[in-house]
């Protein structure tokens, strides 16, 4: 029940997004489940045929069926759909779910042989391939409603469509605004903030933050509950947090992939990150960075997929990092402003040679190969 | 966890289960009416029969002669009269003769006042001939004649014994009864295989937590002066097979494809030394020993003392019968344990527990496709990719599961437990072996 576990730990930060959206986002998430359902089901039926009922010896009546074949049941080809529908945006036309879950299904995951031998995540490999088919209906973005009506800065129709990372790119990219931090970028181009975000910082600034002699800049608040404009599932860091702990809880997930690839992302977010507002080196933003973009959705419930990550412990590690890494330098001098998708996906590729490598140190056998 | 010892990597923390049998005393079971001795109830060649059909016997009557270095006695745990030799099958699908010997005439030893024999002037060569004349064999698993164990060991010149009083897996506590309630016998028992081995080092392992079995144990090593030194061990699975347990205590490995005696190391089960005890200083041949009788299917759980012979059938009715119909039955441990089908399998030498599983504790177990989570990789104690090596098998390509080791697997379980998908992986592993081991003897038979 792994998979519908996930889907439960999933669901509160799917439901964030229909608050802030609207049931529109419901419907996006909605379509996307049932194009995926419909599809696995689809392959099954036409791969394998009916379910077929036989006796056996002892007289019970029997399933027969294809281990592979199970897959509606288990929940899989659900949470593929639910993963689909959290990384869209919100007001995406529906056709775009509906050819995303048809790729991720009968692409990505059957023509490798169903369930369990697919190499690339499918819900990642389909977000990208929509991404580069319809990219201006896959960057269209919507303003959460606890930002409707902020007061913002003049070019409020140029915000309206943007998320924190894809502004800073494009200021980035032009070089109109100096500033010394992704925040302070943000403020100065009028991003808007929600008063609760104003609220909970002073707060938090006044009660605890005082006594580590730490404060808060405005905005971090919003970036944490998810009042930014961004895809429908990504925004609440604390809703897709809470849904870990109970993915860690369950075993579902192991720290080997999500510990590697948050220290090795934010290492070089902190070392580098700050080259981009000639800042320095070691003056990056790492909070900024990792509420930002889909990182924790990605961190917690993409990079562990366990299809297509590594089986041993070393191997998850060297396959974080390599994530993690991969998703720095794409954020940073790539020209997309996200990466997760694109970075998971890449060290997918390469995780068969990961195996290869880092298989267990056998017990009795020396490095040689021969016996201890 | 700081400064317990445990071996290196994998292992699983299963559910314990022992609640229902760890604190009850072991009781005697009913003597059988009818038992059924089979003469191999070790690893290697089964015993040669000495007795016909009509023959009577005696209580601990040699009815069987060891047939080799490999083998053991056998002898006859009631006093009876032999109804016919037949062929019984074994939990391990094993078929061998055995004895039907119906309870008749008196017992020799059964209420008798036993006296202790002064052992200490044997010598080691003697000790061993004692213990082999009593028909002990390896209690915990494999069940080797102590003997050909011994033996070897001294040939080999091996410095340390390991006794093993771990029993890491789920509802088994016939070993922790009886080093709570047998710790002085068992101590004595050490000193005996001390002297047996010729060994310099002896480690006495038990399990962390296992405080009771471990202060009794304590106690009797210190009023004995033996040399013994009593090692706690992190309560993990599989820590209480010998290759875990050699990693644990000496930190070398057993090499790829030996035995402990590699390492210098025998490892005695406590139960065996118990054995041992009893044949040296009581005389008694290996008539009877402990078994835990659980699982949520059984009545009245407990640790009973049974006669060699006894059929299962006999144990359950003596715990009270089922509570309801058993999902499961199992002779052993639930992690290593052979499913059985029939009740009429007698308690050999090796029996260790039986357990009859509820519907609610074998659990769903719907075999669904392999996702590659590698948690069985992350849970194998010998290192190996227990779902490559499934693989390998089912596509028949042998020759490189055995290069990806195979051989190594120790069949403990902890892969097939922690797999989401159900997978059968040691019942593949093991048929997997079958397969190599056919293949070599086919191959050496046609030179």
């Amino acid at each position: 029940m792994i998979m519908w576990f996930t889907v439960l730990c999933l669901s509160p930060a799917a439901l964030w997004g229909t608050y802030v959206y609207g049931w529109r986002a419901l419907g996006v998430i909605a379509v996307s489940v049932a194009a995926s359902v419909v599809c696995e089901f689809l392959i099954v039926r036409f791969l394998f045929g009916r379910d077929r009922k036989v006796e056996n010896p002892a007289g019970r009546t029997e399933l027969l069926r294809p281990r592979n074949a199970g897959t509606l049941r288990d929940g899989s080809a659900a949470l593929t759909g639910l993963l689909i529908g959290m990384t869209m945006p919100p007001a995406v036309p529906l056709y775009v779910p509906i050819v995303a879950a048809v790729f991720a299904l009968a692409v990505v995951k059957w023509t490798f042989g169903g369930l369990g031998t697919n190499w690339m995540n499918p819900a990642l490999a389909a977000r990208v391939f929509v991404y580069f088919s319809w990219t201006p209906q896959m960057t269209s973005w919507t303003m959460p409603k606890p930002l409707l009506g902020m007061p913002a800065g003049g070019t409020v129709d140029a915000i309206a469509a943007a998320t924190p990372l894809g502004l800073i790119k494009t200021h980035v990219v032009t070089g109109m605004i100096a500033a010394d931090g992704p925040m302070s970028l943000l403020r100065q181009a009028g991003y808007p903030r929600s008063a609760f975000d104003g609220n909970v910082t002073e707060w938090l600034n006044a009660h605890i933050l005082v006594h580590l002699g730490a404060n808060l800049p405005g905005g971090y608040v919003d970036l944490f509950v998810g009042n930014i404009p961004g895809a429908i599932g990504e925004g609440s860091v604390l809703l897709l947090l809470l849904g870990s702990v109970f993915m860690f809880g369950r075993r579902i997930i192991s720290w080997e992939i999500p510990a590697s690839y948050f220290f090795s992302f934010a290492f070089f977010e902190w070392i580098f990150g700050g080259t981009l507002y000639h800042t320095g080196f070691f003056s990056g933003d790492v909070l900024f960075s990792v509420c930002t973009g889909g990182f924790v959705l990605a961190l917690f419930y993409m990079a562990t997929d366990p299809v297509t990550s590594p089986m041993s412990s070393s191997g998850m590690v060297v396959y974080g990092t390599g994530v993690g890494i991969l998703t720095f330098l794409i954020r940073t001098f790539g020209s997309i402003p996200e990466g997760v998708a694109l970075a998971i996906i890449f060290m997918n590729m390469f995780v068969p040679l990961i195996n290869r490598v880092t298989t267990p140190r056998r017990y009795g056998v020396r490095a040689g190969g021969e016996a201890a | 966890m700081l400064g317990i010892r445990t071996f290196r990597g994998g292992g699983v923390f299963p559910y314990e289960r022992k609640s229902r049998t760890r604190d009850k005393r072991i009781w005697n079971a009913a003597i059988p009416g009818i038992a059924v001795i089979p003469f191999l109830q070790h690893s290697g060649t089964p015993a040669v029969p000495l007795v016909r059909q009509g023959d009577r016997v005696r209580e601990g009557m040699l009815i069987g002669r060891p047939a080799g270095e490999d083998s053991a006695a056998v002898h006859s745990p009631i006093p009876g009269i032999v109804q016919e030799l037949v062929n019984v099958v074994l939990p391990n699908g094993n078929s061998s003769l055995a004895a039907l010997v119906a309870l008749d005439g008196e017992f020799d030893r059964l209420g008798k006042e036993t006296r202790s024999f002064p052992w200490e002037n044997l010598t080691p060569e003697e000790l061993i001939d004692a213990i082999a004349n009593r028909g002990v064999v390896g209690m915990g698993g494999e069940s080797v004649p102590t003997r050909q164990k011994y033996l070897r060991a001294r040939q080999a010149g091996a410095e340390t014994l390991i006794v093993n009083g771990v029993e890491s897996e789920p509802y088994v506590c016939a070993d922790y009864r009886l080093m709570i309630e047998k710790a002085a016998e068992i101590v004595e028992g050490i000193r005996i295989a001390e002297k047996a081995l010729g060994v310099k080092h002896v480690f006495f392992a038990i399990s962390n937590g296992r405080s009771e079995a471990a202060e009794a144990v304590g106690t009797a090593l210190r009023s004995s002066g033996s040399q013994a030194r009593l090692i706690q061990l992190q309560d993990r699975y599989p820590q209480g097979d010998e290759k875990e347990l050699v990693r644990a205590i000496t930190g070398k490995e057993v090499p790829s494809g030996g035995s402990p005696l590699d390492t210098g190391t025998v490892v005695s089960n406590v139960a065996t030394v118990f054995a041992i005890y009893e044949a040296v200083v009581l005389q008694k041949p290996l008539i009877d020993r402990v078994v835990t009788v659980a699982g949520g299917a059984v009545r009245n759980p407990g640790n009973l003392k049974v006669r060699l012979g006894t059929p299962l059938a006999d144990l359950i009715e003596e715990c009270g019968g089922f509570r309801h119909t058993p999902a499961r039955i199992v002779v052993g441990g639930p992690m290593t344990g052979l499913g059985i089908f029939d009740l009429s399998i007698p308690v050999t030498k090796g029996t260790r527990a039986v357990l009859a599983l509820s519907e609610a504790e074998v659990g769903d177990a719907t075999e669904t496709a392999c996702i590659q989570c590698g948690r069985c990789v992350r849970a194998c104690p010998m290192g190996l990719e227990p779902t490559i090596l499934y693989k390998y098998i089912d596509h028949q390509q042998y020759d490189r599961a055995v290069a990806a080791g195979l051989a190594d697997c120790h069949e403990c379980g902890a892969c097939a437990y922690v797999c989401p998908a159900h997978i059968p992986l040691v019942q593949g592993l093991k048929v997997g072996k079958r397969v190599v081991d056919d293949r070599i003897r086919t191959r050496e038979a046609a030179k």
